[in-house]
């Protein structure tokens, strides 16, 4: 009981980070400039990588090699960031500054906070 | 002295944790590759020189767990964004002040506003941050200041 529950917890995590990096490929492809495809690339940094190990952690259960998957998550969670902000950083000395849209486009409300 | 003492048991607990083979020729070289580890980092100088007690403090787990869930928010955010850009897509370089104190706070928010998709931060400067947001809603997020305030409530230990 408690195996299939854990099986298909597991399966669940791997299938919606498997379609959290399908989708941050989308918006890779789609966005418009380079700073803007860098969240593209977020997505699959952080939430994809996150659900993966978490979906083969439930798999593996109490083991050795769940410390060796949390290791990676972790030296992911610390470089991941570090690689986007050199990309950008790159970008502004290279002098392409990030296209910027005015005023929002109308029918949307401007704050979802 | 203290801080030598820490990084050898925290080696001896990530070889032992990689390891899994545990037998006495292998006690016998991972032992000596944490005690020439911790000789070579004396020799380099750089034990305890970016020490942040921070690392020991339950805030930490706190935070990342706040963290993690800001991350899951924004991640929802920005894969709607790749599915309908032209609704959503709000590119925008906002610039928020800084108010934390010492430079491993700063670093701990510059990283943790990349980390959150949706905003990625292009200057770090003593004062203030300039970074860029993709969407209305995570520009909203980040000059509300929350993270901030949560950094430094993370580094205000008692």
């Amino acid at each position: 009981m408690v195996e299939t529950v854990l099986f298909w917890l597991s399966a669940a995590c791997l299938l919606t980070g498997g379609a959290f990096g399908v989708l941050g490929g989308i918006g890779l492809i789609r966005f418009p400039d380079f700073y803007s495809r860098l969240h593209a690339a977020g997505i699959t940094d952080t939430l994809c990588a996150l659900l993966i190990i978490v979906g083969l952690l439930i798999q593996a259960g109490l083991a050795l090699i769940s410390i060796k998957l949390l290791l990676i998550l972790l030296f992911l969670l610390f470089t991941a960031p570090t690689a986007s902000h050199a990309l950008a950083r790159a970008a502004m000395v290279d002098r392409s500054p990030p296209e910027v849209t005015g005023d929002p486009v109308p029918g949307e409300p401007s704050s979802k906070s | 002295m203290r801080y030598l003492v820490s990084l050898a048991l925290l080696l001896a607990l990530l070889w032992l944790g990689i390891s899994g083979v545990y037998k006495p020729l292998l006690f016998l070289l991972g032992g000596t590759s944490v005690l020439f580890v911790v000789w070579m980092s004396r020799r380099m100088d750089v034990v305890g020189v970016e020490h942040n007690p921070v690392l020991y403090s339950w805030r930490l787990p706190i935070y990342w767990g706040w963290l993690v869930w800001e991350i899951v928010k924004a991640n929802v955010a920005v894969a709607r964004a790749a599915l309908w850009p032209d609704r959503h897509l709000r590119p925008q370089v906002v610039r928020v002040p800084v108010r934390l104190a010492t430079p491993v706070a700063k670093v701990t928010y510059a990283n943790s506003i990349t980390l959150t998709p949706g905003t990625v931060t292009l200057l770090l400067e003593p004062d203030f941050i300039e970074a860029h947001a993709l969407l209305e809603s995570t520009a909203r997020d980040l000059e509300s200041g929350e993270m901030e305030r949560r950094i430094a409530w993370l580094e205000n230990r008692p």
